[in-house]
């Protein structure tokens, strides 16, 4: 992208204007996410920057919100205002049962609808392929609404078994999707020479396919569980006073107006969405290697 | 056929003696029978957990039976009567022999159902139902000494819109018609109007947020796809960063940065571009929901785009710079043409989820900046008028299949790719 020497001052000029105009959309982008983490250190009650935390003064940073994160809520004078209590680490706990849960069913089902809807003999390979992409299409609120109504009359809303098939419902496009794009790289020779070395088919899946298209499993199951850990919409239509999870938590949070009280969880937050990112490069760039292709 | 290939013999064998062609049709069958075995447990899976679901909200959009199971006799004298001169006493009689044999839940939710009809009616019929046990014939002297509103045309001329087991009339109030008392459509009454400035809104706030998206995204695509590989993959980080990040993070992340005294008015009172006294409004009204939208659907236009770009050889710029055009020019007439598959895929995919949003304008939306998806979740928590929630969500529905069914037509939906 440098400036060729010959270019004209009109040029120079648009080329330092386009590029200004690309740093504003990535700022545009990221600046929300990294101008909360200094705040989440913030002292005061309330979530702006205090005049005493631009001048780096040490009495304005505390951990004191990072505490009642935590629960630890015995060395915080006003307990109360920091909205201190277990529910976050509850809802935390909660959270991670629904998308573990939900992603080991979604994996596994999503990987099956892969594999049948791959092979070049699948009838109506079209319509079930479109149906099985719906929930990701179907905006939230309806799939929610949808669902209210038929948990209810089947005794399934207010369970936590109807939030993780709920949840898995959500998780399966993203693993049929990944999985399938694996498998066009898959060399089908390797499972006839395996079934003509003598391997049943499921000894040769386990052995020979699974391990290749793992990369397009994983990172399908990383979408579910990312996708059912950060799930608010269909909580708040079936979820009962006993499914709380922290998207819940923060939810009811932010609606009472104590937008202060979800900052301490950013950080930790982000931290963990760029964690998420570096396993997806990384299985991207195995998957290319296995493939014979390298990243140019 | 003269394709079966023939011996001396008769046809081709296999090893064990049976036709090659039934052998080759056999194991065609296992196939295709495997595959489908594959397919089947998710399949039934989604059918049963998600397709039987949102189409028995489809239905509830027009299902009107539950009233006729709660006042049968009432709509049969009601057919009876001439809808013109007083009700007769036999309609009285119907109506009371009704709700003496209802259970108190189902007049509940009849009179419900009664009062989207005619307003009142819910009032009416509960009152009316708690001392049933007193009333004596004549019926209608003793209805009307319960409540005068008995003996008024209205509410027994409203049965009309209710008789059928079948109703439009949610979609019809979903964009502020309604039904008259005999069935004939009219506009709603004027300050009840209001989805059809909540459709509008919808639209216009998803039109505005793809093009801003659209606009914003196609420098930052170019500048994606151009730069080398090791500066472009940090870029592409900024990209995937907020996308991989809790929504209801960065919902509070922008309340934080646009509220009244937030980073953004801040810092420009701070550099003297704004007076303390008139920070902007950024917030909890229609402004936020749009800047807020943006930045969240934005990279759902940036990777469409950049992954096309990416396919274009930049031979073809400079061939078209050799061939005599200026840069613009070449720009304009050779790349742009080619980049418009992933520009259309891009537009649809924010237009279709911008369309269904909820989350967002919720929380940043205040009260001018709340949408139809809204009003759905109003309905189905607050109102109860699951009949009109189901009639909208509906109509929300068929509006992004038929996107999607465009987006398929364009782009195929097995080339949609993630990250």
């Amino acid at each position: 992208m440098a400036l060729p020497i010959y270019a004209t001052p009109g040029q120079r000029v648009w080329h330092y204007f386009y590029l200004t105009f690309c740093i504003f959309v990535l700022f545009f982008l990221v600046a929300p996410l990294i101008a909360v983490i200094p705040l989440s250190f913030t002292s005061s009650p309330f979530l702006n920057f205090t005049p005493e935390m631009l001048h780096l003064d040490p009495e304005a940073f505390s951990v004191r919100w990072y505490k009642s994160l935590f629960g630890m809520c015995a060395d915080i004078e006003d307990a109360a205002s920091t909205m201190c209590h277990d529910k976050w680490m509850t809802g935390a706990a909660r959270s991670l049962y629904y998308a573990v849960c939900s992603t080991v069913l979604a994996t596994f089902l999503g990987t099956l609808a892969a594999l049948g809807l791959s092979s070049e003999h699948m009838p109506f390979k079209r319509p079930i392929m479109a149906m099985m992409i719906s929930p990701l299409i179907v905006p939230l609120i309806i799939t929610a609404a949808g669902m209210a109504f038929f948990f209810a009359s089947v005794n399934l809303s207010n369970t936590d078994a109807g939030i993780i098939l709920a949840y898995t419902i959500l998780g399966l496009p993203f693993v049929v999707i990944t999985v399938t794009s694996t498998l066009v790289g898959f060399d089908r020779g390797l499972m006839r020479a395996a079934a003509n070395l003598g391997g049943t088919p499921a000894y040769n899946f386990f052995k020979i396919q699974m391990p290749l298209i793992a990369p397009g499993m994983i990172s399908g199951a990383l979408f579910a569980f990312i996708t059912a850990f950060d799930e608010i919409v269909i909580i708040l239509f079936i979820g009962g006073p006993q499914q709380f999870t922290l998207p819940r938590q923060m939810w009811s949070g932010i609606r009472r107006r104590s937008a202060r009280r979800s900052s301490p969880r950013r950080p930790s937050l982000v931290l963990f969405s760029i964690i998420l990112l570096t396993t997806l490069e990384m299985l991207r760039r195995r998957s290319e290697r296995l493939r014979g292709i390298t990243p140019h | 056929m003269s394709a079966t290939p023939e011996t001396i013999d008769g046809p081709l064998l296999t090893a064990d003696g049976v036709p090659l062609k039934a052998s080759l049709q056999k194991s065609l069958r296992r196939a295709k029978l495997r595959a489908a075995l594959l397919v089947a447990p998710p399949l039934l899976f989604l059918i049963f957990l998600f397709i039987i679901p949102i189409g028995s909200m489809l239905t509830r959009s027009v299902d009107d039976t539950q009233i006729n199971k709660v006042l049968p006799r009432t709509f049969e004298a009601f057919d009876a009567w001439d809808k013109k001169s007083d009700p007769p006493e036999a309609l009285y009689e119907a109506m009371y022999l009704d709700l003496k044999n209802a259970e108190k839940i189902e007049i509940g939710q009849a009179s419900t159902r009664m009062n989207y009809a005619e307003p009142g009616w819910r009032s009416l019929v509960k009152v009316t139902a708690r001392r049933i046990k007193k009333i004596e014939p004549p019926y209608k002297e003793a209805f009307i000494k319960i409540d005068d509103r008995w003996a008024e045309l209205t509410y027994w001329r409203s049965l009309g819109i209710m008789k059928d087991p079948i109703t439009f009339g949610y979609y019809l109030n979903a964009v502020d018609l309604d039904y008259d008392f005999d069935k004939n459509i009219i506009q709603q009454d004027e300050n009840r109007r209001v989805y059809n400035l909540l459709w509008w809104r919808t639209i216009l706030v998803s039109v505005i947020v793809t093009l801003a998206c659209l606009i914003l995204a196609y420098p930052v695509s170019y500048l994606l796809a151009t730069l080398p590989m090791r500066y472009s993959n940090l870029l592409m980080i900024c990209v995937l960063m907020p996308f991989w990040t809790s929504l209801l993070v960065r919902i509070v992340a922008w309340m934080i940065m646009l509220q009244q005294n937030g980073v953004v008015n801040d810092t420009l009172v701070a550099v003297g571009i704004l007076g303390d006294n008139n920070r902007l409004e950024m917030m909890y009204n229609f402004n936020g929901t749009v800047i807020v939208m943006t930045q969240i659907l934005l990279p759902f236009m940036i990777l469409p785009i950049f992954s096309v770009m990416k396919t274009i050889p930049p031979s073809y710029m400079k061939a078209a710079q050799n061939l005599g055009a200026t840069p613009t020019l070449a720009f304009i007439r050779v790349y742009m043409p080619q980049t418009v598959p992933g520009v259309g895929a891009g537009c649809i995919l924010v237009f279709i989820v911008a369309i269904g949003y909820y989350i967002t304008p919720e929380l940043v939306g205040g009260k001018d900046g709340r949408l139809i998806g809204n009003m759905v979740a109003y309905h189905m928590q607050r109102s109860l008028n699951w009949g009109l929630a189901a009639a909208m969500g509906t109509i929300l529905l068929f509006m992004i299949l038929l996107l999607y069914w465009i987006y398929d037509k364009i782009v195929g939906i097995d080339n949609m790719k993630m990250g």
